[in-house]
């Protein structure tokens, strides 16, 4: 009997990898400090980041340059639901990815309009565009920003239960409780994809990247499933958003909307990585994880660093560090393409 | 005649957005290179005037003039180098290359020159003002929409009069077929990438005369500049220019409004004139 399959050995192999990964993750706040945490959720963050923009480029050729929109949205709805409507700064995450999602139906409907380079100077623009207004927004500081109340910060739920797990202070309990919730939505945001990647969706997705038109004569219906993907990629990153301010409890437009560091580096990190695969933006983001670190006292000698790597990898390697890797070993930890699984043709090779 | 003034104010403010803009213009036209690089090339082009007029005691004209041929044989060599490679049917490639390239150039400036504003100094023409009856005109932006006007009259001179110009909107149209009639599009974007950074550092005298500037604003203004080409419409240098004072008159009639809705109201005009043509108002060629 034959079938279609998209299973590897590698693949088993990384599934079953993950999971010790995940489980490790989990118990590591017990063994290390207050400092590889803070660094692990940042890791960890920019990691979602980077896989919802490789989603959104490299698989669904929206190539945005607007992203920290909806970061910056997310952001905005936590603090509000947190300072307006007196919620638990965790559940008002989610408002986040609510606020995102109603705000990618605008952008949507205007940028979907516009094409290939268009649409990437159009997304930034209204990315510009929600600053701007946001900024007006006095309740939440306006242009000079706000922090979350310290009754609010202070009672996040879980976090006395993680006090008392652990015997840390009240700020430490706070970064591991952030922490574990970027573990969780990291392996979610990659298992989604993951599993859209292997589903029918993703058969479709990779058909309209490679040639729109043929797509469309199979029958893909191009217009929908670019909907479909921009509305999860911008609710996931109203999500990352949210998360991301619960941990440095202070806000401002600049740091919300930052186009450096919600679209630029993500951006890096998939190119450097390799855009197209999932294996990718984990290499990236290691990669640009060492170079910050490694660059930490130099200034702005690392972001220049960093700009003419992703000019030399876009030159030399356009497929990435993990294209490479890849070629080279014929590696695939997480496999997407279909293969015909079965017993051996004789005298077939 | 508040109303009036700014309106003539707008207008003028417009002819620096156009300025800005037109190298990018010439480049996306010929190309469709989207070149996220070229606020920053401005912003470069700026201190190198700068210190043209600092180091060498030049008066910022000289200065920028010969700024010109070294921002030429810097456009050539960037486009011969590094983007005619990754230039193609994917915009992705250039558009992360350029990305890289205003990171690094952003960093490198404010290694260079530190995060303080600086001002190319211009003399006496700094507060001039003129009285033209109704309004009264700074002379400085009287000028820079002058020069915005005359670099569009030379480039498209230059476009639709000239042997490297025929070649240029060959290659625009067709690539494939303009390689089949002996002309080399590679040869032809180098030029053009060449042109734009002349154009670029006219740009950068007006930009560094008329405010203060530092190595971050250069995003800020490519916003302005691709802003004004698309309104324009793809490969029209008018087009650009009737952006540019699109942009201009939103901004200062936003800023009568309310001076914090400035920059949101020129945004909102690009948004609404790509909601009613989403090819900009005067397309010269298919994308």
């Amino acid at each position: 009997m034959y079938r279609l399959t998209t299973r590897t050995r590698a693949g088993t192999a990384t599934e079953i990898a993950v999971i010790v990964l995940v489980v490790a993750g989990l118990a590591l706040p017990a063994v290390t400090s207050r400092g590889v945490i803070q660094d692990l959720f940042f890791i960890l963050t920019m990691l979602t980041l980077a896989q919802i923009w490789n989603l959104l480029a490299g698989y669904g050729g929206l190539v945005s340059v607007g992203q920290q929109a909806f970061v910056g949205i997310g952001a905005y709805a936590m603090f509000a639901g947190v300072i307006l409507l007196g919620w638990n700064p965790v559940a008002a995450i989610l408002l986040g990815g609510l606020a995102a999602l109603a705000l990618a139906v605008p952008t949507a409907f205007f940028a979907f309009r516009l094409q290939g380079a268009y649409f990437a100077i159009g997304t930034w623009v209204i990315a510009e565009v929600t600053r701007l207004l946001i900024a007006q927004w006095k309740a939440l500081g306006g242009g000079t920003g706000t922090s979350l109340p310290r009754e609010a910060t202070s009672n996040i739920m879980g976090t006395d239960a993680i006090r008392t797990l652990f015997g840390v202070r009240e700020a430490a309990a706070r970064d591991i409780l952030a922490y574990w919730l970027a573990l969780a939505l990291v392996v979610a945001v990659t298992g989604c994809i993951y599993w859209l990647l292997r589903s029918r969706l993703g058969l479709a997705l990779a058909a309209v990247r490679d040639n729109v038109d043929a797509a469309q004569a199979v029958g893909v219906d191009v217009r929908r499933l670019k909907w479909a993907v921009f509305l999860i990629a911008a609710a996931a990153t109203g999500l990352t958003g949210a998360l991301i301010f619960v941990q440095t409890a202070r806000i401002s437009p600049e740091a919300a909307f930052a186009v450096t560091d919600w679209t630029a580096y993500v951006i890096f990190i998939v190119v450097i990585g390799g855009i197209g695969t999932i294996e990718g933006p984990i290499v990236g983001v290691l990669v640009f994880f060492a170079l910050r670190s490694a660059l930490a006292d130099y200034g702005s000698w690392y972001l220049m660093t960093l700009g003419l790597a992703a000019i030399a990898v876009m030159l030399f390697a356009p497929k990435g560090l993990w294209g490479l890797i890849s070629a080279r070993s014929g590696l695939h930890l997480f496999p997407v393409r279909r293969r015909l699984a079965g017993p051996k043709i004789e005298g077939g090779h | 005649m508040i109303w009036l003034d700014t309106l003539v104010q707008g207008m003028l403010l417009g002819g620096l957005y156009a300025l800005f803009a037109a190298g990018l213009s010439l480049v996306f036209g010929i190309m469709r290179l989207v070149n996220l690089a070229h606020g920053d090339l401005i912003v470069f082009a700026a201190y190198l005037v700068l210190m043209g007029v600092t180091l060498l005691g030049l008066s910022p004209w000289v200065a920028a003039l010969i700024a010109m041929p070294v921002m030429f044989m810097l456009g050539w060599l960037l486009q011969a180098a590094v983007l005619n490679r990754v230039l193609g049917k994917d915009i992705l490639p250039p558009l992360l290359v350029t990305f890289g390239l205003s990171v690094a150039l952003q960093n490198g400036l404010l290694e260079a020159f530190s995060a303080d504003s600086r001002r190319i100094p211009a003399g006496a023409l700094e507060g001039a003002s003129l009285d033209l009856g109704l309004v009264t005109v700074g002379v400085m932006p009287l000028m820079t929409f002058a020069s915005a006007i005359c670099a569009i009259v030379a480039l498209n001179g230059l476009f639709y009069h000239t042997a490297l110009g025929r070649a240029f909107r060959a290659t625009s149209d067709d690539a494939v077929t303009a390689g089949l009639m002996g002309i080399e599009p590679k040869r032809v974007f180098a030029i053009a990438t060449g042109i734009a950074m002349v154009v670029v550092t006219l740009a950068a005298l007006y930009l560094g005369m008329r405010a203060n500037f530092d190595p971050s604003i250069g995003p800020a203004r490519l916003i302005y500049a691709f802003e004004a080409v698309i309104i324009g419409g793809l490969g029209s240098l008018w087009g650009t220019l009737a952006g540019g004072i699109i942009i201009g008159v939103a901004q200062t009639a936003g800023a009568a409004v309310n001076p914090e809705w400035q920059i949101l109201a020129g945004h909102i005009a690009f948004l609404a004139v790509m909601l009613l043509k989403p090819r900009g108002l005067f397309p010269r060629a298919v994308d």
